[in-house]
């Protein structure tokens, strides 16, 4: 009898909300999110006609929040990917090799995890200059030390099973061991560490716009949004309490699903945090 | 001890020169050189001339490779570089900002601990009461609020629609400037503070050791006095190390945001000009306060413990 | 030997609650110790004998609590203490030791502190008197180089070394009984020996009264003047230990018995005597409650042996 998982509900509810919402945009209203600026209705508070407001320029905050979710969910989920990518081939192969190689991955792994990676990506970010791809790479390059980390530990412990022997013994190539014997082994806990991850880029990416490195206006992130609604505060509250909203429902949505698969693949699993 | 600390300190050497590479070469792979970056803005771009000399006058003419040592041995005498804009040392620089830096991160870690520590500690003793609940879900939205916009909320709330506050900027040291920027940094390390604290004691209760200082008849608040709280604090220190020493790093967008004169502030200013010694720097220094407070921690964390060789 | 006796267990039964009443684990069990006298508890594991000794010393485990029956230390119903009053027993008149050593003390403080604890707790010592009481206490459980193991953490002991460290903590403040709950299941053969003549010897001198409880019907005859014999949360059957090596009347006991190894018989070859085993698994709780409560072993088949009704 396994008791009800109220992270996983809670947090996959969320999740699909706002998928849904990034998915359907162009369903779920019918005004653009750059070009409907209408003056005449500058700095409107929620009414009928715009649930959530309107900026400074009379754009719909609800349209451009709607759209923004394609954005945070795009960069979440394609530099998590990317994390991921790296994280496994460098945790595998460094725990599967040894030797120089080992060493070479562990120590890399340290200095990543000694350089905060919000600092990293901003200095990347300073390199390649604002905007979408940037922020992939950015991202991408900068969050994979955790997943790394317990890819080369479950590797070590894999290592010396029977099965893997087996497939040695075989004469299965390297390669083909690492991604048939090793890799379906480690899912479980991969897939939380990767959720938790996409939490985290999205944080990243409305930090990072918000400091009008990332996505620059007028496209509608919401990290960017809030560095307009930040002088609008005074007459537009609405403009910055919505997107910031979003990302937090949002974040909130990936960590409890992360946190309620942690517990449904195995209770007594703990990463550390 | 001393051995010990001595050590600790001296196996941060090989990450630090590491990431002072890491960061030299990103900043070098940048197309076009730094000077022409650099006066972009202005109607001497295209002059040669100036840019060579430009070029010159911070060695941007040689080779990468020799760069690299140049700036390397250069931070061995504890050099970084000279700014791009106030043609100021960056070492002077970063010690004009570093201290607010310090204080408010020092700010924003006492009001976590503060309150992190003791709300896990009786959310735990209570398990399944309506406070424990509160505080998980507390938790948890605190981990998955974007900070700088709660910090806009808070500056909204208490400083534009109550008054009580001083919305942004340094006042001059003035403590009510520090109140805003110090509770917006600490809500996420206060939020996982509470969640580690709790576990912990959740942890601990379960041990047989427990169940032996009962049995020795203890009363419950002495149990807790001298055999729960520190074995709970030693799970706790780490938490607590790990958030401070990236205190700086997440300080970058509260700093931005209160226009605190910090190194994070600092930090983008510089990014936004191209200054790019100065950018190189204030990673530095944000990676050695990680660096240095880790090894701190693994210090303190060898005097709590016995379990842990000090050798 | 006086008639009163020591501790008197009157149809004690333990259970989780339940929407309607109790699941009771352990089941309408009787006894009583007199002072000085070892009594041995005996039954494999998941028969209810640790729950039945955590029971006397009031440290159940949530949910478990005792759903019927009475408990008589000196006379006094000790479900009927305050919890005040429970604590002032526990360590002081009632001490425990547990099976496992390596987890039973606190990693974190030298063991002579964990000793001091009982005087300070139950003697109102200052830490320094109660530091010197605790070298002695070392000394007494034949600790060599007590004045310097009390500064040992405990994991740098050995197992054998730490469970003395417990029964000096158990035996700190005289008790009038102690409960040993396996005390040498977790350490090696060679050192078991050593401890239950340490108990042995120790608990004789101060007259002090031993519930001993194992799985191992061996430890019990070498200590105990009685036994009592636990089958499913039942006590099937108690009697001078002599005795029931001689003539074990329950089918239980028998199929214990016939499962230990004797000096002088030879097992194995063909048409020798062999060890016996008991068939089958205890079931599931809840199906035993219902069933016969030796069923489903199939060697035997006993109509008196119902849930309802003991043997």
């Amino acid at each position: 009898m396994r008791r009800f998982n109220l992270n996983l509900w809670l947090g996959g509810v969320l999740t699909l909300l706002v998928i849904t919402g990034a998915v359907f945009a162009g369903y779920l209203t019918s005004l653009d999110p750059v070009f409907d600026a209408n003056l005449m209705h500058a700095e409107e508070a929620p009414n009928g006609q715009f649930w959530f407001g309107t900026d400074e320029q009379g754009r719909d905050v609800y349209t451009r929040v709607l759209y923004g979710a394609q954005i945070s969910l795009t960069v979440g989920i394609v530099s998590q990917i990317i994390n991921s990518i790296i994280g496994l081939s460098l945790g595998i192969s460094a725990a599967y090799w040894g030797g120089w190689w080992d060493d070479f991955v562990n120590g890399l792994t340290n200095v990543m995890l000694a350089i905060p990676s919000l600092i990293f990506a901003l200095a990347i970010m300073a390199v390649l200059g604002p905007g979408l791809p940037s922020l992939l790479i950015a991202l991408g390059l900068t969050n994979w030390s955790w997943t790394c980390r317990i890819a080369r530990s479950s590797t070590l412990s894999l290592k010396g099973q029977g099965y893997v022997q087996a497939a040695q013994t075989l004469g299965y190539s390297d390669i083909r061991i690492m991604a048939t014997q090793l890799l379906p082994n480690m899912v479980g806990p991969i897939l939380v560490i990767s959720t938790l991850g996409i939490g985290s880029a999205v944080l990243a990416e409305a930090a990072l716009s918000f400091l009008g490195l990332g996505i620059r206006p007028p496209f509608p992130s919401w990290g960017s949004m809030l560095t307009g609604a930040r002088e609008l505060i005074v007459v537009a509250p609405w403009a910055a309490v919505f997107p910031g909203l979003a990302i937090f429902i949002t974040v909130l949505g990936f960590n409890l699903l992360g946190d309620g698969l942690r517990d449904y693949l195995d209770p007594h699993m703990r990463t550390r945090q | 001890m001393l051995r010990f600390t001595m050590r600790r300190l001296l196996q941060m050497i090989p990450t630090i020169i590491a990431v002072a590479l890491l960061i030299f070469v990103i900043f070098s792979v940048v197309p076009g050189s730094f000077a022409s970056s650099l006066m972009a803005d202005g109607k001497t771009a295209s002059d040669p001339e100036l840019l060579a000399r430009l070029n010159e006058q911070f060695g941007l003419d040689k080779p990468v490779y020799i760069r690299a040592w140049e700036y390397l041995s250069g931070l061995a005498h504890f050099d970084l570089g000279t700014s791009f804009r106030t043609r100021e040392p960056v070492l002077d620089v970063i010690n004009d900002r570093i201290w607010a830096s310090l204080k408010l991160s020092i700010a924003a870690m006492v009001f976590a601990i503060v309150i992190g520590v003791p709300l896990g500690f009786i959310a735990a003793l209570r398990p399944g009461s309506v406070l424990d609940s509160i505080t998980m879900i507390g938790a948890v939205s605190g981990l998955s609020m974007p900070q700088f916009w709660l910090g806009l909320l808070l500056m909204y709330f208490f400083a534009l629609v109550l008054g009580w506050l001083p919305s942004f900027g340094y006042g001059g040291g003035d403590l009510k400037y520090l109140i805003l920027p110090a509770i917006t940094l600490g809500v996420t390390p206060l939020a996982l503070l509470a969640r580690t604290t709790r576990a912990g004691v959740l942890e601990i209760t379960n041990e047989d050791f427990i169940r032996t200082a009962h049995s020795k008849g203890m009363s419950n608040s002495r149990v807790i006095r001298w055999h729960l709280m520190r074995n709970v604090m030693v799970l706790v220190v780490t938490t607590i190390g790990l958030q401070f020493g990236s205190m700086m790093g997440q300080a970058v967008v509260i700093e931005k945001l209160f226009s605190w004169p910090g190194i994070g502030s600092l930090l983008i200013d510089s990014v936004s000009i191209r200054d790019i010694p100065v950018v190189q720097g204030t990673i530095l220094v944000i990676v050695l306060w990680f660096l240095l407070i880790n090894t701190f921690v693994d210090i303190i964390y060898a005097a709590i413990d016995p379990r842990i060789k000090q050798t | 030997m006086t008639d009163t006796p020591l501790l008197e267990l009157k149809n004690l039964h333990v259970g989780i609650p339940k929407r309607d009443g109790y699941l009771d684990i352990v089941k309408d069990v009787s006894f009583s110790i007199m002072p000085g006298e070892a009594f041995g508890l005996v039954g494999e594991s998941g028969s209810g004998k640790s729950l039945t000794a955590l029971s006397l010393i009031r440290l159940l485990k949530k949910p478990l609590k005792v759903s019927k029956g009475q408990i008589l230390f000196k006379g006094r119903d000790l479900q009927t203490l305050s919890d005040r009053e429970m604590r002032g027993l526990r360590g002081e008149r009632i001490a425990m030791i547990f099976q496992e050593p390596m987890t039973a003390l606190n990693p974190l403080k030298t063991v002579g502190r964990q000793i001091a604890e009982m005087f300070v707790l139950h003697r109102g010592m200052g830490w320094a008197e109660a530091g010197r009481k605790a070298v002695d206490a070392l000394a007494s459980v034949k600790v060599p180089a007590p004045e310097e193991r009390v500064l040992a953490y405990p994991h740098q002991m050995s197992g054998g070394m730490r469970q003395r460290v417990m029964i000096a903590i158990a035996l700190a403040c005289d008790p009038d009984l102690l409960i040993a709950d396996e005390p040498t299941t977790a350490l090696d053969v060679t050192v078991q020996d050593e401890v239950l003549k340490l108990i042995g010897e120790l608990c004789a001198a101060r007259g002090t009264a031993v519930l001993m409880i194992s799985h191992d019907l061996g430890v019990i005859a070498n200590m105990c003047q009685r036994v009592g014999v636990m089958y499913s949360g039942r006590l099937v059957e108690e009697r001078d230990t002599y005795d029931l090596f001689a003539a074990p009347r329950h089918p239980y006991t028998k199929g214990l018995l016939g499962a230990l190894p004797r000096l002088g018989t030879r097992h194995g070859a063909a048409g020798r005597q062999r060890l016996v085993d008991i068939d089958g698994l205890i079931k599931d709780r809840e199906a035993l409650l219902q069933e016969f409560c030796f069923q489903p072993r199939n060697t035997i088949r006993d109509p008196r042996l119902r849930a309802d009704g003991a043997a």
